[in-house]
């Protein structure tokens, strides 16, 4: 019996909380008309989650860039010149490590930073003080976080973005036998502008997914620091899971 | 007036109230006891709409708080200063910002006023010359005397008091007492105060409530409490675990 029923129990309890999640994003997206005194917030929060991401996002972004181009010059064979390399790194750079890299970093640097405050918040009755001020909590803690996502991700995504090329561009230059005029006549030969906006495309949807499911998480936390700590834990996962599930998904919608 | 009827809550299946009865008149101070889990604070957030019930009314001079909308919920807490367990005073602001959050937010102040008020509250707890400080400098006593500066400082018909002395020392516990039944007498504030420590119940009400298995055990006097015969209020203000119930 047991065993019959907790796969449902699961199977509810999921759906469950994509209902909260659904709700709380509705009376998020229904604070939009009253931005402008929330605006103020969402610099904070930009500041917070964009500008001190800079540099764990270069030093990641340059790093694959270099590994690429290592690999991508390992795996050609010999009729394939090694100038090709340019166009191998700013394709992956653009289309998939750009973007990737940026969510799979933030959701830990970002993500979980924003489960555990508002988590914290949550369990020591902060947001019952602050709705008890007649605060909307909703539009005061997630309305700021979502907005500073959703502007900042784009941005350093174009960050690791030049950085990644600008890191494929170093090893080529300094460990191969490419010149930088190779390097990116390669990049500019397969360049499409539509691979750039993809990866933008993905850094919004990234952005949006990340800073939603850490106040999802962290805004419904229950049970004292035990509770904050598994909503952390459950919004790296999930996030995790949902970045390369959307990046799939949106590959095959625009691909 | 603050007015319960029929309340009931549950959260996943654990009926925590069922079927709470009571009202307040205007100035009164009444203290809500019950044992740890009785539901003293879930009742106490019903009261000003952080909790919505399965069911039950509650009204809140002549407002029913649980169907009014945020907006309108808003002239209600306008009027009610609520003191949290633990202070839950907002850790990314000073203590001044904290205080000065409620007054921007609940009082038509204007800015130098509102400064003025700070002050005057935090002189108002013995906790002058503290504005700069974050609450994660302060004691678990001074946070709770904060959350007091910030509860009192929107000039309140209403106070409710969760737990306000519990897990203090004795001296802090009768500087609160005072302190709530300072506030008491000068302004003829209502107020709830839920706490669990048979003192700080004895010295600041005058009428006493008691939680037990989601209903209203009790309602009377501190002389009332004190000859009642029920098993479950004499095991509770005696703290006699061996009386069973
Ligand atoms: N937001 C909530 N979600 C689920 N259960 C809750 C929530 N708030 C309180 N409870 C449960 O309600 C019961 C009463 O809690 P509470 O009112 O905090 O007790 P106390 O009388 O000690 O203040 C407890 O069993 C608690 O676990
Ligand atoms: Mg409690």
């Amino acid at each position: 019996m047991q065993l019959l029923f907790s796969p449902i129990i699961a199977i509810i309890s999921f759906f469950e909380g994509i209902g909260r999640y659904v709700l709380l994003m509705t009376s998020m997206f229904r604070s939009f008309n009253r931005w402008h005194k929330y605006i103020s917030y969402s610099i904070d929060q930009m500041i917070i989650i964009g500008v001190k991401s800079i540099p764990i996002i270069i030093l990641t972004a340059f790093f694959s860039g270099m590994v690429t181009s290592v690999q991508s010059s390992y795996q050609f064979s010999s009729w394939i010149p090694d100038w090709y390399v340019g166009s191998v790194v700013g394709e992956s750079v653009l289309l998939e490590l750009g973007p990737m890299i940026t969510g799979l970093v933030l959701t830990g640097r970002v993500g979980a930073t924003i489960a555990a405050e508002l988590g914290t918040m949550r369990v020591t009755e902060q947001i019952d003080a602050l709705e008890s001020l007649s605060f909307d909590p909703v539009v005061f803690l997630i309305f700021p976080r979502i907005v500073a996502g959703i502007v900042m991700f784009p941005i350093l995504v174009i960050v690791a973005d030049f950085f990644g090329i600008f890191g494929g561009w170093f090893t080529a230059s300094y460990t191969m036998d490419v010149t930088s005029f190779e390097f990116f006549k390669g990049f500019r030969t397969w360049f499409h502008p539509w691979d750039a906006w993809f990866g933008l495309i993905k850094a919004v949807s990234f952005g949006f997914a990340i800073t939603s499911i850490a106040c999802y998480y962290g805004y419904f936390t229950k049970g004292g620091a035990e509770g904050v700590g598994k909503a952390t834990t459950l919004t790296v996962v999930i996030s995790c899971v949902t970045i390369v599930f959307l990046d799939y998904v949106l590959a095959v919608m625009f691909l | 007036m603050i007015k319960v009827r029929d309340l009931y809550k549950s959260f996943d299946g654990n009926k925590v109230l069922k079927g709470v009865n009571f009202s307040i008149e205007t100035g009164e101070a009444v203290a809500i006891i019950g044992k740890s889990g009785s539901g003293k604070s879930v009742l106490l957030k019903h009261i000003n709409g952080l909790l919505k019930p399965d069911s039950g009314e509650i009204w809140v001079d002549n407002k029913l708080v649980n169907t009014l909308s945020f907006r309108k919920l808003q002239n209600i807490r306008a009027k009610m200063g609520m003191v949290f367990q633990a202070g839950a005073l907002f850790d990314s602001l000073t203590v001044g910002e904290n205080i000065g959050l409620a007054l921007r937010r609940l009082t038509k102040l204007r800015e130098n006023e509102v400064l003025e008020r700070v002050q005057s509250s935090l002189i108002d707890v013995d906790l002058q010359g503290t504005e700069n400080l974050m609450p994660a400098e302060l004691s678990g006593g001074m946070k709770k005397r904060v959350g007091i500066a910030r509860a009192i400082a929107i000039k309140p018909d209403f106070l409710l008091y969760d737990e306000p002395t519990t897990g203090l020392d004795p001296v802090m516990t009768d500087i609160i007492n005072r302190l709530i039944v300072k506030f008491q007498k000068i302004n003829s504030i209502t107020s709830i105060i839920v706490t669990h420590e048979m003192r700080t119940v004895f010295d600041v009400s005058n009428r006493i409530i008691m939680l037990h298995n989601g209903k209203v055990q009790f309602d009377g006097t501190s002389e009332e409490i004190k000859n009642c015969n029920d098993l479950a209020v004499r095991q509770f203000i005696t703290g006699d675990s061996s009386l069973v119930c």
